[in-house]
């Protein structure tokens, strides 16, 4: 067991006690921080399904020990701030769009595609397709995954 | 007020799966929880002769190694995937030997890592082959269907026939891969079980654990509120719910048990690789007077599962001579089972490519080609059908894609470094509906309650029937609520073989209409509400012996790289006649992910058997590819409309499976199009294309 450690996440402070120095981040927020919105898909880098934002970088947490994550900021799924109303546009454009299908993939995607938005305000095309290029779907098709970045860029702006 | 049936409307569950609140089967905390990691065996062959748990015991946090020596015993099944750890006996590389558990799963997986087995290892046999010695003829073929067909005399068929193709088609084992890992969390209360449980039914995950561990139907519930994709591979009970039940009762401990992504191509079924011979005998005009189609598959040593790659050409074409057979040979490999249009899809490959082939030997469109084998019954067997409409999906398809415009000369257009060229197949599914329960209940607060063990698998079902509920009850949807994923609410179909909207449709405009004619009869909603149950088995049973099938007409465009072999799909229309469309959003993506599924099957996805080791090789995706989102450029699908009054009160016949049906040939065939070389095996990958 290594010694107690604070995690950042959601601009809130975690303590993790009695953790093993080899757990991941997705495993840390997922087993000990009662997160599991990000997804364990692949273990491997792979998937994007447990897509986190590390100090303004996108990252998957199944890559990363936590204890190499202290005193980084974290954002998960569950931190995302909507400008206004009960969630954000990235998250509506997913809904209105039809974007989402099983939804296992989902969150990670959210969170890229947040990530994005949040460097380049109007991606081209091809500017979300490498955003997304680390995040599998087997579902959709990724069509209305593509429409929906969109569609969040441009009510980004219109609000 | 207008129906919601048809509409575009957004997933009811969406908010809760773009925010992560969606839980599950691996999401559940629960006080107590310890987890299993299993281990597997690295023989494809032979006995497990010992396990030394002593060293794993003593690592921190290790509460237990289960094995045949002492895992609790468990009742007969007739699925040996699901016995497990009940015997010493090894049946293909990857099985379960053991499971650890432990209080985290990282204690689980160390102690796991460094276990030693012993085996006693036998030679083992896991390739595949037209000539394997131990073919043999199944009884059936999956789920129920005749192994062998023959109409007329195909060999004098094929002997008295102008132009004849003969030429043998290969697709190789596909893994499902749904995002979610199969996962199982299991607790039990006394005598009950509970069990939240990422399947694709929890009725028949349900009916599994009832007999296994020898309980009553109403000592075990399985609940799958939501649940990460199953393509098949949820299907059923898979081996982690089994696990993670038995360790709870062991340990007296809520168990997880979430198997990593490598697992998947061990434990929970894949597609069988098939090698299919196909002859066409036509006349000049390229009309059939014989079709045959010969596959050969396997399945493995611990139950038989036999793919029923052939049936495609049970329905397709109108041939006066017809035969169709499936041999089989069970190898040390771990067991195929269905995999996304089980049947129809590596089937439609075979049959879709020949098809081609013949309409250049003939000289004929290839639209054309399937217009005149057009049948006015079912081919093998004559029953009529409920509706048919693959010319109209033909025609509307080649209208969309500028089909006329074609030059039918292969290997023609260039630009720069790649080749252009565009193919058509055909498509079909059968459209059948399960018998089905649910329960309906009127609020007092004028909202209703439907109950049904249905799944959504990210399908959209669950959008669906509170449409159709809505719609039956004649209130708007945010009145009706919509439960599903519990074994709790009596038996009902999986979300498989299409059937979900036909089956759990049914029996929700059922019970909606009981409700209804009860509330008329009491003359309101009583102060205590009011509840209605329906049942759909004496229905499905009065059914008319009739053919039902969805059909459809698959387009694609393709640039080749004459350079690297690269393949590119700028372009895929599906047109489809899958009779009503209950949501035009899901069912669009529905559509368009079966198709994009059929790319990644034409192009990319393969799992390679490793003979000496007797495993599939590139387990993981690193190694196996699924099409990403720089793989896929244009799809498009739309569908015709289509009323059939033979299927079910909905008119449904279900697009789960169809978008995959023919992808593949369509793409092969555009691929030889551009490049003048056939590619009769799948996938079609660049050293094939440059190395025809």
């Amino acid at each position: 067991m290594t010694d107690p450690y604070s995690l950042t996440v959601n601009g809130t402070d975690h303590q993790v006690v009695d953790a093993w120095l080899g757990e991941s981040l997705l495993y840390v927020l997922r087993e000990r921080l009662g997160l599991p919105g990000s997804k364990a898909g692949c273990e491997q880098g792979e998937c994007g399904s447990c897509s986190v934002i590390v100090d303004g970088s996108l990252e998957c947490a199944c890559l990363i020990l936590a204890a190499a994550a202290v005193g980084c900021d974290i954002t998960t799924v569950e931190g995302l701030q909507p400008g206004r109303g009960d969630f954000t546009t990235v998250q509506e454009a997913f809904i209105a769009e039809g974007a989402v299908q099983c939804g296992f993939c989902t969150p990670g995607l959210v969170v890229a595609l947040t990530d994005l938005l949040a460097r380049v305000p109007h991606p081209s095309d091809l500017e979300v397709r490498e955003a997304i290029s680390g995040n599998l779907c087997r579902c959709t098709g990724y069509g209305r995954i593509l429409a929906a970045a969109q569609a969040a860029a441009k009510a980004a702006s219109d609000e | 007020m207008s129906g919601t049936v048809g509409a575009p409307v957004s997933r009811i569950e969406g908010l809760s799966k773009v925010t992560g609140e969606a839980r599950y089967a691996a999401d559940f905390p629960l006080a107590g929880l310890a987890h299993g990691w299993i281990v597997q065996s690295t023989i494809a062959r032979g006995r497990v002769e010992s396990v030394d748990a002593g060293a794993a015991l003593q690592m921190p946090g290790v509460l237990a190694v289960v094995t045949a020596t002492n895992a609790m015993r468990l009742q007969d099944v007739d699925d040996g995937e699901l016995l497990v750890l009940q015997d010493q006996q090894v049946h293909y590389r990857g099985q379960t030997v053991a499971l650890v558990v432990g209080d985290t799963l990282e204690q689980a997986r160390a102690a796991a890592d460094g276990l030693p087995v012993e085996y006693q290892a036998e030679p083992h046999d896991v390739l595949l082959s037209a000539s394997h010695p131990r073919l043999f003829a199944p009884d059936h073929v999956n789920p129920n269907l005749p192994t062998d067909t023959l109409t007329g005399d195909v060999e004098a068929g094929l002997a008295g026939a102008a132009v004849t193709v003969d030429h043998t088609y290969s697709t190789p084992a596909e893994h499902n891969n749904p995002m979610e890992p199969h996962a199982t969390t299991a607790f039990w209360d006394g005598d009950r079980l509970t069990v939240y449980d990422s399947n694709q039914g929890a009725t028949r995950v349900h009916q599994a654990l009832v007999r296994l561990f020898g309980l009553e139907d109403s000592a075990v519930r399985v609940v799958s509120e939501h649940v990460g994709g199953g393509f098949g591979s949820k299907g059923g009970a898979r081996s982690q719910a089994v696990l993670a039940a038995m360790a709870a009762r062991m340990l007296g401990r809520p168990i997880r048990v979430v198997l990593s992504r490598k697992q998947l191509f061990s434990l929970v079924g894949y597609r069988t690789p098939t090698i299919q011979r196909v002859r066409l005998g036509s006349d000049r005009g390229g009309r059939l007077v014989a079709l045959d189609h010969q596959v050969v598959e396997q399945t493995s040593t611990v139950y038989e599962f036999a793919e029923q790659t052939a049936v495609f050409s049970r329905v397709m074409y109108a041939t006066p001579n017809l035969s169709t057979s499936h041999r089989l040979v069970a190898l040390d490999v771990p067991t195929p089972r269905w995999m996304r249009a089980p049947g129809e899809a590596p089937g439609s490959f075979a049959v879709e490519s020949a098809m081609d082939e013949l309409a250049e030997a003939c000289g004929v469109d290839p639209i054309e080609l399937r217009i005149r084998n057009e049948p006015v019954t079912e081919p093998e067997g004559g029953r009529p059908f409920s509706s048919r409409n693959l010319i109209a999906c033909l025609r509307e398809g080649a209208s969309r894609f500028r089909w006329a415009e074609r030059d039918p000369r292969p290997g023609t257009r260039r630009d720069g470094q790649w080749l252009m060229g565009t193919g058509v197949a055909a498509s079909t599914y059968p459209a059948r509906s399960a018998p089905s329960t649910a329960s309906v209940s009127a609020q007092e607060d004028g909202s209703f309650i439907v109950r049904l063990t249905a799944a959504d698998i990210g399908t959209g079902a669950r959008t669906a029937l509170t449409q159709v509920a809505a719609d039956e009850l004649q209130v708007p949807m945010d009145k009706v609520e919509v439960r599903i994923g519990d074994s709790d609410f009596g038996p009902a179909m999986i979300a498989g073989g299409s059937m979900g909207m036909a089956s759990w449709g049914w029996v929700v405009v059922k019970a909606c209409r009981q409700l209804i004619a009860d509330i008329d009869r009491c003359g309101g909603v009583p102060d205590d509400g009011l509840v209605a149950r329906a049942d759909t088995a004496d229905d499905i049973a009065a059914q008319a012996d009739l053919v039902r099938h969805s059909f459809g007409a698959q387009f694609a465009e393709v640039r080749v790289d004459v350079d690297t072999g690269e393949i590119r799909v700028p372009r895929l229309l599906g047109v489809f006649a899958a009779g009503r469309i209950v949501n035009a959003k899901t069912a669009r993506s529905q559509l368009i992910g079966g198709m994009t599924m059929g790319l990644s099957m034409a192009l990319f996805e393969e799992s390679l058997m490793d003979a000496e080791f007797g495993d599939y090789l590139n387990h993981d995706f690193a190694g196996y590819h699924i099409a990403a989102n720089a793989d896929v450029q244009r799809i498009d699908a739309t569908w015709i409309d289509e009323e059939d009054d033979q299927l079910n009160p909905l008119g449904v016949k279900g697009i789960g499976e169809i978008g995959i049906v023919g992808t593949a040939a369509a793409i092969a065939n555009a691929v030889y199009h551009a490049t003048g070389q056939r590619q009769r095996h799948l996938p079609i990958r660049p050293d094939r294309v440059l190395s025809p």
